[in-house]
């Protein structure tokens, strides 16, 4: 049987970890949205080289994995004298990384208002960015929302790379509890807990909103 | 930066068998988990009482939980319930826990993506359910399926990398090995290992669009 009694007395351990792992997810998701919109926006601009470097953008991160990108900022950084702490690492690379994907999202979703709107909005005298802003996001947000959100929580498991660049997160803290109590099974179960904790919840929400905005087009 | 040094012929080779590595890891865990995906995927899309809700929790607690987590779990935690496994076996059961229920997932997007008036169709005309199923709606959703089934091995030969922390002797690990004994290796070694990743990644990526266009 599992032992309760190694997770109420490494509790504060645990916690800690968890802590740490929704921060990295948190700061991950929003400087992912970020790049990614700038991204998308790179993508679908009228503007050609632009067009260019976000398409190398999506297609080169989103084909190598998490991995390489987080010991590039882990191990490769301090080759030319910038050190970073694992957890800032470890977040950059996360951004990075799911950024790719959320572009990808933006862009389907912007592409997937019909095309007659933009050159309505724009010939009845709006600027291109006015469009975007007033006719086109506001429809293209309710596509989006959902493939954003499945984002975040494989955001949310791949947090756990953390643990490999000691990046204080849960996976990082279990190897603590770990090597404390000499146990590894029960230790890992209670770590899966935590992170179940977060990303089955997560995924009922997405699951939920993907049913509702399906219904109301 | 020592791009000769870092790029050496016996490099290049040690690189080139731990990517042999990866891709034969990731080709057996695809297979198995296409084998078990049909099974869990069909049991949960057939609602059979308590048996689909019992697949469906086992689908979504795997699916929620980090691969990474999992791959530790198989190596570092099973000897202590009297399970020891090798690396290679330990890497290649974890992907496919992982893998299955992923494909179970896709398995029956492509079982509910095929028009319920077949179904009803090929009943009145006599075939049982499993007849129904197996004639009728599953080749169709096959075909369907393989888009999306090349993508996931995208994301497999990405999620092979994370082995390394079993120390399973697959491309990363391999890199890992060889800038370890030179700072200056470093930044050719990721530069080499993700344009590999990149070159094989990408093609599979036109692979799975052209499949899925020719579809639409």
């Amino acid at each position: 049987m599992i032992d309760f009694s190694i997770l109420i007395d490494n509790w504060d351990t645990y916690l800690e970890g968890f802590k740490n792992t929704i921060f990295a997810s948190l700061i991950g998701l929003v400087g992912s949205f970020v790049i990614g919109v700038i991204v998308a926006v790179m993508r679908i601009a009228p503007i050609k080289p632009l067009n260019w470097i976000g398409t190398v953008y999506v297609e080169f991160i989103r084909n190598i994995p998490l991995l390489i990108i987080a010991f590039f900022f882990y191990v490769g950084l301090p080759a030319i004298g910038v050190t970073l702490p694992g957890f800032v690492a470890g977040t950059i690379a996360l951004s990075i990384y799911t950024a790719s994907f959320i572009a990808e999202a933006i862009r389907a979703g912007i592409q997937s208002v019909p095309k007659g709107q933009m050159e309505a909005a724009r010939s009845s005298g709006l600027t291109y960015l006015q469009a975007m802003r007033l006719i086109i996001l506001p429809q293209a947000i309710k596509i989006v929302i959902p493939p954003i959100g499945n984002q975040f929580i494989n955001l949310v498991k791949n947090s756990s790379i953390l643990g490999m660049i000691a990046g204080l997160d849960l996976m990082y803290f279990g190897d603590i509890v770990s090597s404390h109590t000499f146990v590894t099974f029960d230790v890992y179960i209670f770590v899966a807990l935590f992170y179940l904790v977060l990303t089955i919840p997560l995924s009922l929400g997405v699951g939920y909103l993907e049913k509702r905005l399906a219904r109301s087009h | 930066m020592d791009i000769a040094g870092a790029l050496s012929a016996d490099h290049l080779k040690f690189l080139a068998d731990g990517f042999m590595v990866t891709l034969y890891i990731a080709f057996i865990s695809i297979v198995l988990s296409f084998i078990v995906g049909i099974l869990l995927g069909t049991l949960r899309y057939a609602k059979i009482p308590v048996v689909s809700k019992i697949v469906a929790v086992i689908i979504e607690t795997i699916r929620n939980t980090p691969l990474l987590l999992i791959i530790f779990f198989t190596f570092f935690a099973l000897p202590e319930v009297g399970i020891k496994l090798s690396v290679t076996v330990a890497a290649i059961l974890a992907l496919t826990v992982f893998e299955s229920a992923m494909l179970a997932e896709i398995v029956r997007g492509g079982l509910n993506s095929i028009d319920k008036g077949q179904i009803e169709a090929a009943r009145s005309s006599g075939l049982t359910y499993i007849q129904t199923l197996w004639h009728i709606v599953m080749p169709q959703a096959l075909r369907r399926m393989i888009p999306p089934i090349v993508s996931q091995f995208i994301s497999l030969l990405k999620d092979t990398s994370l082995c390394v922390i079993i120390a399973l002797p697959e491309f990363m690990h391999n890199a890992q090995i060889i800038y370890a004994q030179n700072v200056n290796y470093i930044f050719p070694i990721f530069f080499v290992v993700a344009l590999m990743y990149f070159i094989v990644n990408y093609c599979l990526s036109l692979i799975a669009r052209r499949l899925e266009s020719k579809q639409a």
